[in-house]
């Protein structure tokens, strides 16, 4: 018996540690950069083999589950496993921890052993997030992920975006909401003790202990604790004011991981926690959810269309597009009369969501930061007439920016569609509104993207044309695999949806009995 | 006379007296040249008295009650002789060119230690008047030691001055608990206590906390007795402030726990009222100010100071009855072994860089990631432990203290726990900040010696070792909390 998903988990980190004994200079740098890709292809390998080899998706179980005693006294274990829920966005993470470091080689010439390194122990922090199934061991890697990720944005972040500020906003931001979170932890602990039997902080466990049970105060108090926590990171209005800060500032490879996994891990958490442990409080609070989800929506679309640097607009339409995934989510626990299809459809549309908004999101911000290395400015009025003059780039940012908008064919069409089947049938009218986000989110991506920078005339006295050239290799090859997703899953998306419809309708199942 | 036996029971301080006596002895025969040879006499007391420590721990009190012997004190003992090697291990280079007397260095830090291990088993007024005392006199002359250096005079006036007038309020309460009970031993004050349905000799008790907790307040560094903290910090020698931030700060929880839970579970419901207000004090003030802080020291000073808070909370919410491993006590046991390894390791790197380059002040820590990156990456490490975020031993200490709050219900202080932890992020990261991002004006590397090196390697592979397999750790508080005539209600 292999452990897959300590292996899987561990060897990032053990990549990071090996890096600290390659030797100094700049020659060694090349060596570094390779070794750092070619050992993120092992856990991409590892995870693909995984999914399509050992795991089960008809199965709405956990899988391949390892378990050792950690810390008996607090009743703490090391306790992990994969269900249809963690499956795809553990493969999202290594495949887009292997673009990212590999679209890096050619951006980051300086401290290259410290991102390399700062950006594995990520990979460890995320993956670890997405296999805990114990609260504890969830948190420990909920904040390992915190460090280098502040790293990231403040070393290597574009200087005149305020890098260092926007880094510690960041860890603060998301630091704050989970100190609450780690009070509502120990305190489901100690109301799931006894006095002749100890608490527990497995997740599963928790799930058929029913913490608070009979106190609704304190329940929805740590149901609310650790909602802010997760909605924080995803972020929920108002909770978002960090993630346009910490976008701009961040390195591309940067703002792909934070928008394409990091973001999901507030979604994931709220799915993998929330609904299955608190299902009454959340029911019950589900539509004030809702509204928050309406207004990122509406909101995030709305403020996309006001920027005119071209990274914060996607940072606010990631705003937009993750406030569909906890609309999903709100619909399918919302009370009244909808049927677990109804329900199950919109919790598949809101997971699908999540692995859709990685792959087009993480593309986007690829997309940004090849235009940025070109013309050193992301203001969206400085360009125009690109789609003529680079065409690859051109064929690239119009399939990305489609698949954003929703357009069939394309991945988001799937799940937004998806989202908003289920919804209407329990949030009606949230949903209703919720439609115009499609609308203003088509319009920002049509007239402030597509228009501003593709189409129109090129105008060589903007900037720097000296440096215009088409995608290189290595970029193609970067964007290769997401544009790939974002097609198959557009025209065959059971190829997701088989493995998220057995674990949603397994977890619905607290919710419709 | 006492028999063998019960001076067998306090070897460790035999062991120390011993030793200190040793080092005159070495540095007036040997001069100059037995210099080298004294910080090493020093770690091997330590290293002894440490030793005994096993074989010792029993649940009794000798000296006609004066003195308990339990594991409660063995394990202050412990965090005692271990802080004390430690700072002789950052004290070797830092004395080398600052002063000539090493030898009486030594000495008071040897009784110095010797004086924590008393407090800590102290269940008499008079003992802890006198161990609290004897403490004092040491870290007066400690913090003043380089006698050239006026910001050291400064704080060992300062020191003093603050030392003389808590202790005189304490003395002041030692003196009305003794007219309220007729007699010096803590175990009497609680007969005394639950006997008496006087509201005079409640409000008396209520009265003598407070006065108490002056002394130890100013031990501890809480509000408001910490003033001196920030200037002490500043002015006395490096590896000194060290040794005040842990042996000297755990000694006085060692007594703080000790007198409430033994002597006052009477007044269990006043006294936590009051602890309550001095917890969110110490801990808000210490991190706001904190805030502000431009030099190493200082920050560090108040970082200290909010540090205490925290541990308060687990002193507020102890209760050892029942089975859950939240106790309270244990937490601040855990809080206190996890904050000996990060802040000692923190303090190795801030004397090792004012060694080399005479650094304190954030700015001058500019590009320290260049300079010495091992020094700068432990930073992080340290700096992570003290917020409390894992993987960090600093983690489990809070996680005990803050699960020790919320299984009492104290939720409000929790609340302000867990804020200020965050606000603490702040100020630890403005010298990341500076080590990491800023580009160094001189960048030359910092040479470090090879003692510092290990220290600070052993510090930093406890911190995150202590994390992973946190359970020896608190096995060792769970078996701390074995105290002498602890109220179990």
């Amino acid at each position: 018996m292999i452990p897959w998903l300590s292996l899987i988990t561990a060897l990032p980190i053990i990549g990071a540690v090996a890096l600290l004994f390659f030797p100094k200079g700049e020659k060694a740098n090349a060596t570094i950069k390779w070794f750092a890709i070619i050992w993120s292809l092992i856990p991409l390998a590892i995870a693909g083999f995984i999914w399509f080899g050992l795991f089960n998706p008809a199965n709405g179980k956990m899988q391949l589950e390892e378990f050792a005693k950690w810390i008996p006294s607090i009743n703490v274990n090391y306790h992990v496993g994969v269900d249809g829920l963690s499956m795809p966005l553990i493969f999202l993470t290594t495949l887009l921890t292997t673009l990212s470091l590999f679209y890096s080689k050619y951006v980051i010439h300086e401290r290259v052993r410290e991102f390399f390194l700062m950006f594995l122990l990520l990979e460890t922090g995320m993956l670890g997030v997405f296999i805990s199934l114990d609260f504890f061991l969830f948190y420990v890697f909920w904040e390992l992920g915190l460090v280098p990720m502040y790293f990231l944005i403040a070393i290597w972040g574009h200087k005149e975006d305020r890098p260092q500020y926007s880094a510690i906003k960041f860890f603060l931001y998301t630091l704050a909401g989970s100190v609450f979170m780690l009070l509502a932890i120990i305190a489901m602990y100690i109301t799931t003790s006894s006095a002749t039997t100890p608490g527990t902080f497995d997740i599963v466990e928790l799930a058929a202990r029913k913490p608070f049970a009979g106190d609704w105060a304190f329940a929805s108090f740590a149901f609310w604790s650790i909602f802010i926590a997760f909605a924080i990171k995803v972020p929920l209005f108002p909770f978002h004011t960090w993630l346009p800060d910490a976008h701009t500032a961040a390195p591309t490879a940067g703002s792909v991981i934070l928008a394409g996994i990091l973001l999901k891990l507030g979604t994931y958490g709220i799915v993998r926690v929330l609904i299955p442990i608190f299902p009454q409080v959340f029911q019950a609070n589900a539509t004030i959810i809702g509204i928050l989800a309406t207004i990122s929506i509406v909101y995030g679309a709305l403020a996309a269309m006001a920027q005119t640097d071209f990274k914060r607009l996607i940072a606010y339409s990631s705003v937009n597009h993750m406030g569909y995934v906890i609309l999903g989510i709100a619909a399918a626990v919302a009370a009244g009369g909808a049927t677990l299809t109804d329900r199950a459809i919109a919790l598949d549309g809101a997971i699908l969501q999540m692995f859709n908004h990685g792959v087009i999101t993480g593309a986007l911000f690829f997309i940004v930061g090849m235009l940025y290395e070109r013309a050193h400015t992301r203001d969206l009025k400085m360009f125009g007439g690109l789609g003529a003059k680079v065409p690859v780039y051109g064929a690239m940012l119009l399939v990305a920016t489609f698949a954003s908008l929703g357009l069939p064919g394309l991945a988001g069409f799937i799940s937004e569609f998806m989202i908003f089947r289920g919804a209407f049938a329990s949030l009606t009218l949230l949903s209703t509104i919720s439609v115009l986000g499609i609308v203003f989110g088509a319009a920002m991506l049509l007239w402030k993207v597509i228009q501003n920078v593709l189409l129109g005339t090129f105008d060589e006295g903007k900037w720097e044309h000296k440096h215009l050239f088409d995608l290189t290799m290595p970029e193609i090859l970067t964007l290769t695999p997401l544009v790939i997703l974002m097609v198959l899953i557009g025209v065959y998306p059971s190829v997701l949806l088989n493995t998220i419809n057995t674990i949603s309708t397994a977890i619905l199942g607290v919710i419709v009995k | 006379m006492p028999d063998l036996n019960t001076w067998l029971l306090i070897s460790p301080e035999l062991i120390l007296t011993v030793f200190g006596l040793l080092i005159i002895v070495i540095d007036l025969v040997g001069r100059e040249k037995s210099h080298a040879v004294l910080p090493w006499v020093a770690i091997l007391g330590f290293i002894l008295a440490i030793a005994t420590i096993p074989y010792l721990a029993q649940d009794q009190t000798i000296f006609a009650g004066m003195y308990a012997i339990d594991k409660f004190a063995f394990f202050f003992k412990a965090i005692g002789a271990i802080g004390g090697i430690l700072t002789v291990l950052i004290s070797i280079d830092f004395l080398r060119t600052r002063t000539p007397a090493k030898g009486d260095f030594y000495l008071l830090l040897t009784f110095a230690v010797l004086a924590t291990m008393m407090m800590a088993s102290s269940t008499s007024l008079l003992m802890i008047y006198l161990s609290i005392e004897f403490l004092s006199y040491m870290s007066y002359l400690l913090a003043g030691f380089l006698r050239e250096d006026k910001k050291s005079n400064e704080a060992a006036i300062k020191y003093f001055l603050y030392g003389a007038v808590t202790s005189a309020l304490m003395l002041y309460g030692l003196s009305l608990l003794y007219g309220i009970s007729g007699s010096l031993n803590l175990a009497d004050l609680t007969k005394q206590f639950a006997a008496s349905s006087d509201l005079s000799v409640k409000a008396l008790g209520i009265v003598s906390f407070t006065l108490l907790l002056a002394g130890f307040g100013f031990k501890i560094s809480a509000v408001p007795f910490h003033q001196w903290a920030p200037d002490v910090y500043e002015g006395a020698p490096t590896p000194v402030v060290a040794f005040l931030s842990v042996g000297s700060k755990a000694a006085g929880f060692a007594l703080l726990l000790r007198v409430a839970l033994t002597a006052f579970p009477t007044f269990h419901a006043e006294w936590i009222a009051l602890l309550s207000v001095v917890a969110m004090m110490t801990m808000t003030l210490g991190n706001l100010v904190a805030l502000q802080q431009t030099n190493v020291k200082r920050l560090l000073a108040y970082s200290s100071i909010a540090q205490a808070g925290y541990m308060l909370i687990g002193v507020i919410a102890a209760n050892v009855s029942g089975a859950s491993p939240f106790m309270g006590l244990n937490g601040v046991l855990i809080y206190l072994a996890a904050y000996l390894f990060t802040n000692l390791g923190a303090f190795v790197i801030v004397v090792a860089i004012e060694n080399a380059t005479g650094a304190v002040e954030i700015p001058e820590y500019a590009g320290l990631v260049k300079r010495a990156p091992l020094l700068a990456a432990l930073f992080v490490v340290f700096f992570l432990s003290l917020a409390g975020i894992p993987p960090t031993v600093g983690f489990i200490g809070k996680f005990f203290v803050f699960g020790a709050a919320l299984r009492e219900g104290f939720l409000l202080l929790a609340a302000v726990g867990v804020i200020n932890s965050v606000i603490s992020v702040f100020y630890y990261f403005s010298i990341i900040r500076a080590a990491f991002f800023e580009e160094p004006k001189d960048a030359t590397l910092i040479r470090v010696p090879g003692v510092m090196t290990a220290s600070v390697a052993i510090c930093a592979a406890l911190v995150l070792l202590l994390a992973v397999f946190p359970q020896s750790l608190i096995d060792l508080a769970g078996m701390g909390m074995g105290m002498f005539g602890i109220a179990r209600p």
